[in-house]
């Protein structure tokens, strides 16, 4: 079945110099086992590809039921130095949340998942 | 001046301020709707040190947050006749001229001598930075390795990043306002509950959970409603939203809340947000008082509009201090142009490629030229979907060079395509773009031990 992440959870971002960060938060706390094991290191490198130069880095925040994940070279220099209208990251928390995960259809159902819209 | 004493007693720091610039009433607010200690101001971004290095340049007298003399105005009655204490960091780099400013206000509004202001200073390191260098403080770029000298002749200003400790001092001394340079956002929240409990150097957990308490107010409402994601239609009454507040207890356990009647929203998700909002490494946030883990952070809902916090760990703290170091970095312009239906994306493109042309054919040279198309693809950039042919279209083209006079003719190129570009463009009225010089931003570390600060009080 596929899940958009924008239905089962919510995040935030900021910036550090060229740096994003997008803190992703689970909706549910029994959503965050799911979220935190689809959310990978290559499936969110593979996601920004072409929108960000560098390396990400990932953080688990069991305790917030929450990830966070590093985008380096982001912000086109960052800060002052960037022509970018979100110079500052703010809105790379909704491009994190474009993601569509494909979830096995007996788990999707029960954690009663949303099931995406059909195109 | 709390409620109660004893271990139960509970010191409240309320936010009004979340950076140069946020809402004139915030402060007001925050000590009139209802009880409060510590009124926590945080004034400093990145890069503010360095517009104030440039006024102070200007009038020796300037160089700080004049944002913070009008609320101290505002809550001058607080402060002198409930004892309600400020601390802010809205010092810049003139601290001491900022603390004048305060007692000038407040004796043109009838409390001449009854207001002392501490003010925290040596975190200007300007003047020792030449010393500094020779002496083999390389003071590397945190995220390039390239050592300062590269850019030391167009270097404005640098700030260590100073702690808790001479704030802590300020009030022992009993200035009812601290004022400060460069201090951490957090500092301002940590230091009077650290004052308050007697917290020691070494009480790890506690100094990390007052830190944390600092992180979640230090944006002001970014933690009670404002730019929150979760459920945000439903967010009551955000005209009238309540800045956040910390109801700390001397164990190191907080509650966030804000005061009755006020809109916004404090919950578990809203203060998770602002925990995870410009996140590093979460196991490692490095303070110059402590070594704060964020995976040790646990939060209850504690009522309508409470969230307790509690559970934090700390670490000692490094030998190191960050220094914020601003430079002179070129120049740059940001043009616009809206374009109408229909074909509104194709006309914007053909304009930014007739705009190219012409930059190349007069042979000026840019560090960068940057294109994006607002209503299309400049939130999001690729990983937007193509759906539906746009109504309208920003056009938005930005350069960036060494040269000012390749920035200056640039923003005179702009204008001309409505007569001599793509058809059905307006939204030209704005004029010209400005030239802006580019002040940008150099993160270093300093040995602890080359950072003398000192806190004076004037009254």
């Amino acid at each position: 079945m596929k899940v958009r992440l924008v239905d089962i959870a919510h995040a935030r971002s900021g910036d550090k110099g060229d740096t994003a960060n997008v803190g992703v938060i689970a909706l549910r706390p029994e959503w965050y086992p799911l979220i935190a094991e689809s959310l990978s290191h290559a499936r969110v490198a593979q996601h920004f590809a072409g929108v960000i130069t560098g390396d990400v880095e990932r953080f688990e925040l069991p305790n917030l039921n929450a990830l966070n994940f590093l985008l380096h070279g982001a912000l086109d220099g960052g800060g002052t130095l960037s022509l970018k209208t979100d110079a500052q990251g703010k809105v790379f928390s909704t491009a994190m949340l474009r993601m569509v995960l494909d979830v096995d259809d007996d788990r999707a159902r029960s954690l009663k998942l949303p099931e995406a819209p059909r195109a | 001046m709390s409620q109660t004493s004893g271990s139960n007693r509970i010191v409240r720091v309320a936010a009004g301020q979340g950076f140069w610039g946020d809402w004139l009433d915030a402060p007001r607010r925050q000590v009139e709707g209802g009880p409060v200690d510590y009124l926590m101001l945080d004034y400093l971004a990145e890069v503010t040190m360095s517009i104030l290095q440039k006024q102070k340049e200007r009038d020796p007298n300037m160089g700080y947050a004049r944002d913070f003399i009008g609320a101290m105005e505002s809550v001058l009655p607080a402060v002198v006749d409930r004892g309600v204490r400020v601390v802010a960091n809205a010092g810049g780099v003139n601290p001491v001229a900022c603390a004048r400013a305060v007692l000038e206000v407040a004796a043109a509004r009838g409390a001449a001598g009854k207001l002392k202001v501490g003010v925290v200073t040596g975190d200007d390191l300007l003047p020792h930075l030449d010393t500094l260098i020779d002496r083999g403080h390389a003071l590397a770029n945190m995220e390039t390795g390239e050592p300062l000298s590269t850019v030391r002749d167009r270097v404005l200003s640098a700030n260590a990043y100073i702690g808790s400790v001479p704030i802590v001092e300020a009030l022992a001394r009993g200035a009812n306002v601290v004022v400060t340079g460069r201090s951490t956002d957090t500092a301002l929240t940590m230091a009077p509950l650290r004052h308050e409990f007697g917290w020691g150097a070494t009480d790890w957990d506690r100094l990390a959970a007052g830190i944390i308490a600092g992180h979640i107010i230090e944006c002001g409402a970014q933690c009670s409603g404002g730019n929150c994601l979760y459920d945000w239609r439903n967010i009551p009454d955000l005209a009238n939203v309540g800045y956040p507040i910390v109801e700390a207890t001397a164990d190191g356990t907080f509650v966030v809340t804000k005061h009755p009647g006020t809109g916004g929203r404090i919950n578990v998700p809203s203060v998770t947000e602002q925990l995870v909002y410009e996140m590093g490494d979460p196991h490692s946030y490095i303070t110059p008082d402590v070594v704060a883990d964020f995976a040790s952070i646990q939060l209850a809902p504690d009522g309508e509009n409470r969230v307790r916090v509690y559970g934090i760990k700390g670490r000692p703290a490094t030998d190191k201090l960050k220094v914020s170091i601003a430079y002179r970095a070129g120049f740059k312009a940001v043009g616009t142009l809206v374009y109408a239906w229909p074909d509104a994306l194709e006309k914007a493109q053909l304009a930014d490629r007739v705009l190219r042309e012409r930059l190349d054919n007069m042979g000026l040279r840019f560090d960068q030229v940057l294109t994006e198309f607002v209503g299309v693809s400049a939130a999001h950039g690729p990983l937007t979907p193509r759906t539906t042919e746009a109504p309208e279209v920003q056009w938005r083209i930005g350069v960036r060079s060494s040269d000012r006079k390749a920035v200056e003719r640039f923003t005179r190129e702009i204008a001309p395509l409505v007569l001599n570009g793509p058809p059905t463009v307006t939204g030209f009225a704005g004029g010209r773009p400005k030239v802006e010089e580019i002040v940008a931003y150099w993160p270093a570390l300093v040995d602890k031990s080359v950072v003398q600060t000192k806190v004076e009080l004037l009254a």
